[in-house]
């Protein structure tokens, strides 16, 4: 008796953590598999109306105002093409800079404005000293830009 | 045929024997290499003009994601042959690589939580990348767990190594996640179209803690399926002869 | 190295507490699981020597 309820359990346990797997997968097709959208996407219009989004992009430099509160951040989200306009209150991530990735949640208010309940650094795949990262950036001013940092052409 | 009769190393009773010179060879070449690893990780590798010293992280998070992907896909190889070839071997070795796989999966979704609070500011996020992480435990789990639940040895071999089969498909979602979505996890650093993304000394340390990794979970892999052995074939007279139970 | 100090080093430039936890939980995940196939394989072969010692003692009987 004790054993067969073990082992009912055990087959109940597997079943329920194969359905856990399979909803999770079709939870992740339906809306999760887009993390982010871009901002060339939300000027198209082909973001969720009504409802509560995430928008993914590079900070555009020098967009980054602080209001008086301390809290309260504006900065511009970019994908090269296209600009959206976030307003944040809160805590900023370390790695969060102009120029480097971002991921903010949130939804769009009547002026087109992104209004963030939530933000989060995207960094890339890219490791490197500073010293390394500061002569490269120095290349890059200087220097052709058709040159890649491992010495290849583009 | 000819040449050598793979077959004989298929008899578990071989098998036992010549495993068991191999485990202590690759225990202390894992030890020595995760030392090495460690120390140009630590002190060797600098530190990253992005992340600073959180990124560190990587040594142990990278070596720990690739050995969940590739444990699984040994895991479904030796469920495959053992289904088809019916031998005894192949289904133990794919029922002990699986908790090794299952706690590499855990190592690399904590660990990768460590990191991301203090880079991307969230512990969790439901992106393609960690989703389908998420989802090979629950398959580790799920084929543990199916196999404990049939008592007779061969009919859980043969309905484990189902799982096994069908869940290796999500191990090239996880690898190509990030180049199929849009998701907060970075892209890889390393892959065979270019050159990584990354300083040379930090990839050294990385490819070594990975090598590390590897002869770690084949040593307890191999110590798993003596373990199994010994547990299954313990009414065999060569069981009763060996020189650990006649001590 | 770029270390100044051993506490430099402990501090690891703020991230003290995410990184030494990885590092650590990883530690002592693999010490766990080498622990645990150790006492399996001694569980194992204590069993066998049981059940060959009762199959003697019923042989010499």
């Amino acid at each position: 008796m004790k054993l067969r309820y073990k082992r009912l359990g055990l087959i109940l346990g597997a079943v329920a953590l194969v359905a856990v797997a399979i909803g999770l997968v079709l939870n992740a097709f339906q809306s999760n598999i887009v993390f982010f959208y871009t901002p060339t996407q939300i000027v198209n219009g082909e973001v969720p109306k009504e409802t509560s989004f995430r928008i993914g992009g590079m900070v555009l430099e020098g967009s980054l105002k602080r209001q008086d509160d301390g809290l309260t951040v504006q900065f511009a989200v970019t994908d090269t093409v296209n600009v959206v306009p976030v307003t944040y209150t809160g805590i900023l991530p370390d790695l969060f800079k102009e120029g480097k990735g971002v991921v903010a949640q949130g939804a769009l208010d009547s002026q087109g404005r992104f209004v963030a309940s939530n933000v989060l650094a995207k960094h890339d795949e890219n490791y490197m000293p500073p010293e390394a990262a500061e002569a490269l950036k120095r290349a890059k001013v200087t220097q052709s830009p058709a040159v890649q940092p491992d010495g290849s052409n583009s | 045929m000819t040449g050598i009769n793979w077959f004989k190393y298929a008899a578990p009773q071989t098998f036992f024997h010549l495993s068991g010179k191999w485990i202590p060879v690759l225990g202390w070449i894992a030890f020595f290499l995760a030392i090495a690893g460690l120390y140009i990780g630590f002190f060797i590798a600098p530190t990253d003009f992005q992340q600073g010293e959180a990124y560190r992280i990587i040594f142990i998070h990278v070596p720990a994601a690739w050995m969940s992907m590739v444990i699984y896909l040994a895991m479904a190889f030796w469920a495959a042959i053992g289904l088809v070839f019916n031998t005894r071997l192949s289904a133990m070795m794919a029922l002990a690589l699986a908790p090794t796989g299952a706690l590499f999966t855990a190592l690399a979704l904590i660990t990768g939580s460590f990191w991301g609070k203090p880079t991307w500011g969230t512990w969790w996020v439901w992106d393609a990348r960690l989703t389908s992480e998420l989802i090979l435990l629950f398959l580790y789990v799920g084929f543990i767990a199916l196999h404990a639940s049939i008592d007779n040895p061969q009919r859980a071999d043969r309905a484990a190594a189902i799982i096994a089969i069908v869940g290796a498909l999500n191990v090239p979602i996880i690898y190509f996640s990030v180049q199929w979505w849009n998701t907060l996890h970075q892209g890889a650093s390393i892959n065979v179209a270019s050159a990584p993304k990354m300083a040379v000394t930090m990839l050294i340390g990385m490819l070594v803690m990975t090598l590390a990794s590897w002869a770690y979970s084949v040593a307890v892999a191999l110590f798993r399926v003596r373990c199994i052995i010994l547990e299954r074939e313990r009414h065999a007279a060569w069981v009763n002869d060996l020189k650990e139970v006649k001590s | 190295m770029q270390w100044n100090s051993f506490a430099d080093f402990l501090s690891m430039g703020g991230y003290a507490v995410y990184v030494w936890s990885s590092f650590g939980l990883t530690i002592l995940a693999l010490i766990w699981e080498v622990a645990a196939l150790r006492l399996r394989k001694s569980k194992a072969i204590k069993q066998i020597k049981q059940a060959d010692a009762w199959a003697k003692r019923r042989v010499e009987r």
